[in-house]
C-alpha cells in the first residue's frame, strides 16, 4: 500500500495541486495532509477545495489551531522579534483571507490521526506526538528522545511536519519517526522545489520515499506581489533560501542556508 | 533566599529533556560582576565533572529519552577533558556548550567541528558577550574581556560555527533593539556576517545579589500566578543539571542547598517547589537556558 503525506501547505494551493496529481500519478492510495494549511502565500481559502475534493485527511497544526479559534497569533514560538514581525504578517493576511466556514473547518480538525496498515500502528502529528508546535529538527533531536515517542504513544511509524525540512530516523524493533516536508517553501536550499513523501507499506517493510515536486513558484511569486505580501517572502519562493523566521534553526541547519 | 510564605508551587518534571553539566563547576577565568553562581579563578566550591561522570550521566539518560545536552560552568574550556566530553556526547545527541569565548583555540573548534559533522547532531557555542562594546561588557566582566571575545568569535566562526551570542541585560527593556542593532554591526565587522543573538534577564543572585539587591520578599512565584501559566517556559519543567556534588533541579539554582534532588537522575525526577527569586525571574522571561530550536510556547 502506497500513501503520499503533505507537511505544511502554507497557503500554496499551486503545489498542493501539483504534489495531489503526483502523488495520485505514483500510485498513492491514500493522502495525509499533516496540518498548517496557511501562512506564507496567498488566497488561502484555494487549499481547501484540493483537499476536500481528493479526500485528504488532515491533521490540525498549530497554524490550523489558531486561525479556527481566533487567536491573536500563529503559536509558531518565535523568539526573535524580526521572526515574529513577518509571523504577524502572514499570521493576519491569512486570517482576513479564510472564510468563517473555513475556519470552522480548521477548528474541527484532529490533533493526530492513527491507523494500521498489516499490524503496523501509524501515528500522524503535526509538530511532534506529545506537542503541536513542538520542532523536531534533525540535528537537535536525540534517537533516544524519539525511541520514548514511539514507546509512550505506542507507535511504529510517527509522521510529522513544522520545521519545515524533510527527514528520518530508525528506531529500534523497525521503528520509524519520519518528518515530511512541506508544500509551503523551498527547503533553503537554494532549490525551487518543496518536498513530500510517499510511504510504501508491504508485508511488514516500510518504504520511505522523500519526493521533490516542482510547481509553478513564478506564478505563486506573482499572486504573493499581487496580494501585497512581504518581498522577503517572495525571495524564498524565488530563490530556494529562507529569508525569515532563521532564529529557530539549529546551528547546523542555519549552516545549510545562505542567511 | 529561601523564602516561607504560604503556596508555593511545585512544579513536576513534565520529561527530562535537557540534561546540563556543570562541567568546570564554578571555576571560571573572569568574575563577572552579575555572575548568579559567583564563578571565579579561586571559587572551587564546584569542581570539575571527570570524563567517566559524563559519561556515565549519558548512558544513564538514554532510557530517560534526554532530547538535548548543555555544558555550562564556570567556564567549561578550562576542564582539560571539555573536548573528548563533547565529542562523546555527540555520538549521543545534540550538544551546546556555553562559552565566556576568551580561552578558545583553534584546533579545539577543528576536532570539534569534525566532531559534529560525524555525529549528524548539532553543537551550538553559546558566547556570553554582555553588550556591543567594550564599554558596556568590560566593566562587568573584565578588562579585554570584550575583544579577547570578540577573538573567540571569530574563531569559531573560521571554524563553520555559527555562534549564539547570549548577553545580559545591563540596560532597560526599551534599549534592546538598539543594542541587538549595534551588536550585529559590530560582529559584522569581526566576519560574522549573519549572527544569532539571545538577550538574557539578570538573575539577582550570587554576585549579582552583591551588585544590586537581591530579590525582596514579594518577587515569589505563587500558586495563583501558575493559573493558566504554560509550565514547559520553567526550566526545572524539563531539565536537571549534574554537579560534583549530584543532579540539581537547575542550572540557576545550583548554589541553594535545596537544589540538589539526589544522586543520580532517576532520583532527581522529583518535582520541585518554586520558592527561590530566581524561579521568579524565570517564570517572567521563560525559557531562558534554552536555545530558540527548542523553545515551544502555548
Amino acid at each position: 500500500m502506497k500513501l503520499a503525506f503533505f507537511g505544511g501547505i502554507y497557503n500554496n494551493a499551486l503545489a498542493l495541486d501539483a504534489a495531489i496529481q503526483d502523488a495520485q500519478d505514483r500510485g498513492a492510495e491514500r493522502q495525509y495532509c499533516l496540518g498548517d494549511l496557511g501562512a506564507f502565500g496567498a488566497h488561502p481559502d484555494q487549499v481547501f477545495p484540493l483537499l476536500i475534493e481528493n479526500d485528504v485527511a488532515v491533521v490540525q497544526g498549530n497554524y490550523d489551531h489558531s486561525i479556527g479559534n481566533d487567536l491573536k497569533d500563529c503559536q509558531c514560538g518565535y523568539t526573535d522579534p524580526r521572526d515574529n514581525y513577518f509571523a504577524q504578517i502572514s499570521y493576519e493576511y491569512t486570517y482576513a483571507n479564510t472564510s468563517p466556514e473555513n475556519r470552522q473547518w480548521l477548528k474541527e480538525l484532529p490533533q493526530e490521526i492513527r491507523f494500521e496498515v498489516d499490524g503496523q500502528r501509524i501515528l500522524l502529528c503535526h509538530g511532534s506526538p506529545r506537542k503541536t508546535n513542538e520542532f523536531l529538527w534533525e540535528s537537535t533531536t536525540s534517537t533516544h528522545f524519539l525511541e520514548k515517542l514511539a514507546d509512550e504513544h505506542e507507535a511504529d511509524i510517527i509522521l510529522g511536519t513544522h520545521t519545515g525540512l524533510h527527514w528520518q530516523r530508525e528506531l529500534s524493533n523497525e521503528r520509524l519517526f519520519v518528518n515530511v516536508g512541506v508544500l509551503g517553501r523551498p527547503e533553503n536550499d537554494g532549490n525551487t522545489n518543496v518536498w513530500y513523501t510517499l510511504l510504501t507499506l508491504e508485508n511488514g517493510n516500510c518504504g520511505v520515499e522523500f519526493i521533490p515536486l516542482e510547481y509553478d513558484f513564478r506564478r505563486l511569486a506573482r499572486e504573493m506581489r499581487e496580494e501585497s505580501l512581504p518581498e522577503e517572502f517572495i525571495v524564498t519562493i524565488l530563490s530556494g533560501w529562507w529569508t525569515t523566521c532563521l532564529e529557530v534553526l539549529p546551528g547546523r541547519e542555519r549552516r545549510n542556508g545562505r542567511f | 533566599m529561601s523564602t516561607a510564605i504560604k503556596d508555593v508551587p511545585i512544579v513536576a518534571l513534565r520529561a527530562l529533556d535537557e540534561l546540563w553539566f556543570q562541567v568546570s563547576g564554578t571555576l571560571c577565568n573572569l568574575e563577572c560582576s552579575h555572575c548568579f553562581i559567583s564563578c571565579s579563578p579561586k571559587n572551587d566550591s564546584f569542581g570539575h565533572l571527570s570524563f567517566e561522570t559524563v559519561q556515565a550521566a549519558l548512558e544513564e539518560s538514554v532510557p530517560l529519552g534526554v532530547k538535548e545536552y548543555y555544558f555550562t560552568g564556570g567556564e567549561p574550556f578550562l576542564n582539560k577533558e571539555i573536548v573528548p566530553i563533547l565529542e562523546e556526547t555527540l555520538r549521543y545527541g545534540p550538544a551546546t556548550v556555553l562559552t565566556n569565548g576568551t580561552i578558545l583555540k583553534q584546533e579545539w573548534l577543528e576536532r570539534l567541528r569534525t566532531a559534529e559533522d560525524c555525529s549528524g547532531y548539532t553543537l551550538e557555542f553559546r558566547v556570553s558577550i554582555d553588550g556591543p562594546s567594550p564599554e558596556i561588557n568590560d566593566p562587568i566582566r573584565g578588562e579585554r574581556t570584550f575583544e579577547r571575545a570578540m577573538q573567540g568569535v571569530e574563531k569559531l566562526v573560521n571554524a563553520g560555527f555559527l555562534p549564539i551570542i547570549t548577553m545580559t541585560r545591563t540596560w532597560g527593556d526599551e534599549e534592546d533593539q538598539k543594542i541587538l542593532s549595534e551588536f550585529k554591526n559590530v560582529l559584522a565587522n569581526h566576519g560574522y556576517s549573519r549572527p544569532r543573538l539571545k538577550i538574557l534577564p539578570r538573575l539577582k543572585i550570587g554576585a549579582e545579589a552583591e551588585r544590586s539587591c537581591g530579590y525582596s520578599q514579594t518577587e515569589r512565584v505563587t500558586q495563583e500566578l501558575m493559573a493558566d501559566y504554560d509550565k514547559s517556559q520553567l526550566v526545572c519543567n524539563h531539565s536537571r543539571i549534574v554537579s560534583d556534588r549530584g543532579v540539581h533541579v537547575c542550572p540557576i539554582l545550583l548554589d541553594a542547598p535545596d537544589s540538589i534532588l539526589g544522586d543520580t537522575l532517576e532520583e532527581a525526577m522529583q518535582p520541585f517547589a518554586l520558592r527561590h527569586g530566581a524561579c521568579f525571574t524565570c517564570y517572567l522571561y521563560g525559557s531562558i537556558c534554552t536555545n530558540a530550536s527548542s523553545t515551544t510556547r502555548e
